[in-house]
């Protein structure tokens, strides 16, 4: 696209590898030349990061956000997934539900923190309920629009062939709407993550998000402040670049064409 | 039947069909209010009880000033991260190897929720307005850095190679091909990036400042077990939220007036 | 594989039958006649053309005999049989995009042949994928297979459950014209090693002469059936020969009449 030749296969790893390098020499010498004394280096970053996978207590925390995603995330596709095919299949009843749905859309997860409470106490569960608000959306118009999208020539392909009307949906509509579905399913993992940090801040007492806000409220620890960060930061990416693993594999991969 | 009379039924079938969700929100709500009134000691406020809760804060003059913070912090916060992002993103995806080195670090970046800043955000900034208007830039500036890194990418080569031979300056061709050619693409982005912040902005103003529509959700919890305060707020966030991502949604239609990103 | 037997003697007229068949449109209170009055009594193992300009209501009548549709007058019947919905027995092969792209060649050619066995599943796919010539491609999806190619995994796939009748709507149109001419001899050696009733509407006068028995003339749209040509050319046809440029001359001046209607 620019002048230069096409970049060689090195390179795929030199230049990320150089800018991160360069990130971190500047956040270390700007720790050093401002004296601050409350920011932390990368060095100490680094320690307390150390410190905490001794104490085991990175672990559990680590533990308990992923449990809490893992919950909320399978509820929002084991209601979302059937609802959405259901709605993408018969459009007139998705023009009914639809305009209740996207009056609550909007409504940010942790708005519902405090109906959360009262309908199921203190905890977890309010932790994952809104996880599984947050979820349940993107999954939802994922599955409407992936069925929607499947064109009219496969299912008529699927009469055709004598099959009923459940076969159709099972052998044609399904697959053929599986990429447009995964995808849902991916950008939902990547909301849940974003949102069990926010609940883990407010409503629970464990987990990256509250490590994160208890390690500068009891003692303005903002070298471990930051290591979780980089956690959730390097936990996110794993998700998201599991997810798109999935999405190479063969009988899936007709649907993407080369995204990045 | 006669042309006119299918006319007719094919006229009013639709106005049924057009009121079909209408009647559908109607009995939800008036579910939900028999739902309440049939447990009169629990916490949750019927239907009616938040409209009467919205007349309160419009009377005290309380739910304009709130809506005003948060969509202050918005404006801003959307604003700034697009003013820096889209350019920074242009100018790295154009360069094959910049954007080579970008892309992981801000893959990195990504999924730290914006929440996760507030530490820093509060050292940096301390408690209020611009701790708010941190948090929402950052979660805008990442969706849109990267959209805008991808954009240029998915500019046809063929565009391009038109604005060489034609002979274009540089600032001809930013201005004449890629701009137009990336406009869709960051349109789309900035509804979604909008909707970002509007979830943020609430999150942030429930832990880091003392006013807005976040707040207010807090607040009226806290001092009191205010309920119709708290499902008052939470219909207009969602009015609010549903009302900015229309107000995008008709921009997108406007800019595919001039020329269609469908084209496949 | 032994020839199957068809449930009618070859050659028997009244395979497929459509009388006073008419197609009206009705969307949203706008009218819109598309076929008018069409008779049309197919033979059993027929290769008949249906020709016609763009729009014409080519498709709406492969549509209506697939049982796609159902007419606004008059009555369709195969075998004696009012049409009453889509059926096995008539397999309709589209233009493009029609082959499952999740599925592999074999996966798409065994695609209506869940009631077998394993073992005939597994033998039919086997000889499908040889009559098609697409040996060696079992396991490969179509995003890897050419469009030529793709067209064939169609055509097997349709005659893998052993159809009566076969329908093609326009199945060369998106092939480049080389790729056409190769396919047109590729039908006419499967047509004539499984003989089958086929409906082929293509808008390609060459094509209609080079495989049909009889061509069907379409007007314009409300279509009536302008006329019936019957190709009296043994097969292989010389595409130079003159009785063969007498006919494609006849069949495109009775398309230019049908124009003006």
């Amino acid at each position: 696209m620019n002048s230069l030749a096409k970049p060689a296969a090195w390179e795929k790893y030199f230049w990320p590898l150089l800018a991160a390098g360069l990130l971190l020499a500047v956040w270390y010498y700007s720790v050093v030349w401002t004296a601050t004394k409350v920011f932390p280096s990368p060095l100490s970053v680094e320690k307390g990061l150390a410190g905490l996978m001794h104490k085991h207590v990175l672990w559990a925390d680590i533990g308990d956000s992923l449990r809490r995603v893992a919950l909320g995330f399978g509820a929002a596709a084991i209601v979302g997934i059937p609802l959405g095919l259901t709605l993408g299949w018969y459009p007139a009843l998705n023009q009914v539900v639809n305009p209740a749905l996207q009056i609550l859309r909007p409504i940010s997860p942790l708005a519902w923190i405090p109906v959360a409470i009262v309908f199921f106490g203190v905890g977890d569960r309010p932790a994952v309920f809104l996880i599984f608000l947050s979820a349940f959306f993107p999954i939802l118009v994922a599955c409407v629009s992936g069925v929607s999208n499947v064109p009219a020539i496969f299912r008529r392909a699927g009469r055709n062939f004598g099959l009923s009307s459940a076969q159709i949906l099972t052998r044609v509509v399904f697959p053929a709407a599986l990429p447009q579905i995964l995808i849902g399913l991916r950008i939902a993992l990547g909301v849940a993550w974003l949102v069990v940090v926010a609940a883990e801040m407010i409503a629970v007492d464990s987990g990256l998000g509250f490590l994160v806000i208890d390690s500068r409220n009891s003692g303005k620890r903002y070298d471990l402040v930051v290591a979780a960060m980089l956690m959730i930061g390097l936990i996110g990416l794993a998700l998201d670049l599991g997810f798109r693993w999935l999405e190479k594999i063969k009988s899936v991969r007709w649907g993407f064409r080369h995204e990045s | 039947m006669t042309a006119i009379e299918r006319e007719d039924k094919s006229r009013s079938s639709s106005l049924l069909t057009r009121l079909r969700p209408v009647l559908f929100i109607v009995g939800l709500l008036a579910l939900w209010q028999i739902a309440v009134s049939r447990h009169p000691d629990q916490l949750l406020p019927g239907p009616w009880a938040v409209v009467k809760a919205i007349g309160e804060l419009l009377q005290h003059g309380l739910l304009l000033k709130y809506v005003v913070a948060s969509l202050f912090r918005v404006t801003w916060g959307f604003a700034l991260a697009a003013v820096l992002a889209i350019p920074l993103g242009l100018t790295i995806g154009w360069y094959r190897r910049s954007e080579m080195a970008v892309y992981p670090l801000v893959q990195i970046f990504r999924p730290i929720s914006p929440l996760a800043w507030i530490p820093l955000a509060i050292l940096w900034f301390g408690v209020g307005d611009l701790a708010a208007i941190f948090l929402i830039f950052v979660g805008c500036f990442f969706p849109l850095l990267l959209t805008a890194m991808s954009a240029v990418r998915n500019i046809p080569a063929v565009y391009i190679n038109v604005g060489r031979n034609f002979g274009m300056s540089t600032a001809e061709f930013i201005y004449r091909v890629l701009y137009p050619a990336v406009m869709p693409q960051l349109i789309v982005a900035s509804r979604i990036t909008m909707g970002i912040a509007w979830l943020v902005v609430v999150a942030a103003e429930m832990i880091a400042v003392n006013s807005g529509l976040g707040f207010l959700i807090v607040d009226a919890r806290n001092a009191g077990n205010r309920y119709d305060l708290v499902v008052a707020g939470m219909v207009v966030i969602g009015a609010i939220g549903l009302l900015l991502d229309l107000g995008m949604r008709s921009l997108e239609r406007f800019e595919s007036l001039q020329w269609s990103y469908s084209e496949e | 594989m032994a020839t199957e037997t068809l449930k009618t003697p070859p050659g028997t007229p009244g395979k497929l039958r459509m009388e006073h068949v008419s197609m009206v449109f009705d969307r949203d209170g706008k009218v819109t006649p598309v076929l008018d009055d069409i008779n049309l009594n197919v033979s059993d193992g027929e290769f008949i053309a249906v020709v016609g300009p763009s729009g014409c209501g080519k498709s709406t009548l492969l549509n209506l005999m697939g049982g796609f549709l159902s007419p606004t007058g008059g009555s369709i019947s195969i075998d004696g049989q009012a049409v009453s919905g889509p059926d096995p027995r008539r397999i309709l092969v589209f233009q493009e995009r029609g082959v499952f792209p999740w599925l592999t060649v074999e996966g798409n050619i065994g695609f209506g042949l869940s009631r077998l066995s394993r073992a005939e599943r597994e033998q039919r796919i086997a000889h499908y994928v040889q009559l098609v010539r697409l040996q060696g491609f079992e396991n490969t999806y179509p995003s890897d297979l050419s469009g030529g190619m793709k067209q064939r995994l169609q055509v097997a796939r349709a005659l893998a459950v052993n159809p009566d009748i076969l329908y093609l709507d326009e199945p060369f149109g998106a092939l480049d014209s080389v790729t056409r001419l190769i396919m047109r001899g590729e039908l006419l050696r499967i047509w004539q090693t499984e003989r089958r009733t086929i409906i082929f509407v293509t808008h390609d006068v060459d094509e209609a002469v080079q495989l049909a028995d009889r061509v069907v003339v379409l007007s314009s749209r409300p279509a009536k059936i302008e006329n019936i040509l019957t190709i009296d050319i043994a097969h292989p046809r010389n595409i130079s020969s003159p009785r063969y440029l007498e006919l494609r001359d006849e069949l495109l001046s009775k398309i230019g009449l049908a124009y003006t209607v």
